[in-house]
C-alpha cells in the first residue's frame, strides 16, 4: 500500500516499471513526505496555522490544474470554514494579512521571477514575524515542487 | 554599497537576505540539529540561517536536496545541474544558476554550454540530448507545469531511461523549490 501522498495522489502503479524506478530513490521519496509533513502538519506550526497551509496548497494545485492535489490538501483543510473560500484560485480577501499571504502565495506560484523585495516588504507589513515568512515562503516553495514530480510521475505512469 | 545582479553569470554572487536570518550563538538546540548538513556540504551560510527559521522543514530538505543531486545511480551529475539550470533560468533565479551552472562547467570542463544557455535560454544550440534535458526542464518549470506523455517519449528517444527520467523530474522540480526560496527570501549581490 502506497502510504505517501504524492505517489498515490500521482496514481504509481505499486508494481511495474515506474514502481521500480521509484524504489531506488525511496529514500528521497520518504524525504519528500517528511517535507509534506513539515509544510503541512508541522508539530510547531509558528504563526501559520494549519488550516491557512492547507487551503493555500489547495489554491496552489488548483492554479496548477492538479485535481488529485487538491482533492488532498481541501481534505487537510477539513473544516477551515470561511477559509476555505480562498482554496478556490481568483478569490480574495478584505483581511489584510489574508490577502498578504495570498498575494505572495498567488506571484511565486505563478511567476517567481517577478519577485521583489517588496513582497516580503508586504508580508511584514500585513503583520507577518521572520519566522512565518519563512514558513510562508517554504510552504509555497513544497508545494510547487510537489506538484511538478506529480505532473511527471502521471505522464511515465501513462506512457509505461 | 553593494549592486544587485540582474543577468546571469557563472561567477557566483553573494545572497543578500531579506529575512534576518538566525543568530547561530543563539540558535536553538532543534535548529542547530538542522544545520548540521547543509546543501552540497557547504559552509553555513546566511541562506540556511534564514530557512532555518522552520528547523522542522530544513531538517527534511537538506538530506533531500543532496540525495536528489548526489546520491548514486541514475542521471549524471552534470546533468542534474542542467536540470537545476532550466529550472532556475525559467525562475530568473541568478544566484541558484550561477551556483549550478558553474558546477556543471568544474563537473563537464566545457563552459560553452551554460554561455549557450545563458544567451539563448531553451533555444540553445546544443547536442540533441543536452537540448532535450533543457527544454524538458523548462516545460516542467512553467506554471501550470507542461509535461505530457510526448515529453517523456522525447527523452526516451534520445536515449534516457526511465531511472534518469526521475532523476531529472526531481533534480528540476527541486529547484522549482529552492528558486523560490532563494529568490523570494533574498538577493544577488556583487560584493567587491
Amino acid at each position: 500500500m502506497i502510504s505517501h501522498v504524492l505517489e498515490r495522489t500521482a496514481g504509481v502503479p505499486e508494481t511495474g516499471a515506474l514502481a521500480k524506478v521509484l524504489k531506488l530513490r525511496a529514500r528521497l521519496m520518504d524525504l519528500t513526505q517528511a517535507s509534506h509533513d513539515a509544510a503541512l502538519l508541522p508539530r510547531v506550526p509558528g504563526g501559520l496555522s494549519l488550516p491557512e497551509r492547507a487551503v493555500l496548497a489547495a489554491r496552489m494545485a488548483r492554479i496548477c490544474g492538479d485535481a488529485a492535489l487538491a482533492a488532498h490538501y481541501t481534505e487537510l483543510a477539513g473544516n477551515a470554514g470561511d477559509l476555505l473560500a480562498v482554496a478556490e484560485p481568483g478569490v480574495g480577501s478584505e483581511e489584510r494579512r489574508l490577502a498578504a499571504l495570498l498575494a505572495y502565495t498567488d506571484k511565486v506560484t505563478l511567476r517567481p521571477k517577478d519577485a521583489v523585495p517588496e513582497d516580503i516588504e508586504m508580508l511584514r507589513d500585513a503583520g507577518l514575524a521572520e519566522g512565518d515568512i519563512v514558513r510562508l515562503a517554504g510552504l509555497v516553495a513544497f508545494v510547487n515542487y510537489q506538484l511538478r514530480v506529480a505532473n511527471v510521475l502521471r505522464a511515465m505512469g501513462k506512457s509505461a | 554599497m553593494s549592486r544587485i545582479i540582474r543577468k546571469f553569470t557563472t561567477r557566483v554572487p553573494k545572497w543578500r537576505p531579506h529575512v534576518v536570518p538566525v543568530d547561530l550563538e543563539t540558535a536553538t538546540e532543534e535548529q542547530r540539529t538542522a544545520l548540521s548538513e547543509t546543501p552540497s556540504n557547504t559552509k553555513i551560510s546566511d541562506y540556511v540561517l534564514v530557512l532555518a527559521h522552520d528547523p522542522e522543514a530544513l531538517s527534511a530538505r537538506t538530506p533531500l536536496f543532496n540525495g536528489i543531486m548526489y546520491d548514486a545511480g541514475g542521471l549524471s551529475r552534470a546533468e542534474r545541474e542542467l536540470g537545476a539550470v532550466a529550472a532556475s533560468f525559467v525562475n530568473r533565479c541568478i544566484y541558484c544558476a550561477a551556483v549550478h551552472a558553474s558546477r556543471y562547467n568544474q563537473i563537464t570542463k566545457d563552459e560553452t554550454v551554460m554561455q549557450k544557455v545563458f544567451l539563448d535560454g531553451e533555444a540553445a544550440d546544443l547536442d540533441a540530448r543536452s537540448k532535450a534535458i533543457l527544454e524538458f526542464g523548462v516545460r516542467l518549470s512553467q506554471c501550470p507545469p507542461q509535461v505530457g506523455q510526448a515529453d517523456i517519449e522525447a527523452l526516451r528517444a534520445l536515449g534516457l531511461d526511465d531511472q534518469e527520467i526521475l532523476d531529472l523530474t526531481l533534480a528540476t522540480a527541486l529547484f522549482g523549490w529552492a528558486n523560490r526560496l532563494m529568490h523570494t527570501l533574498g538577493e544577488p549581490v556583487d560584493d567587491r
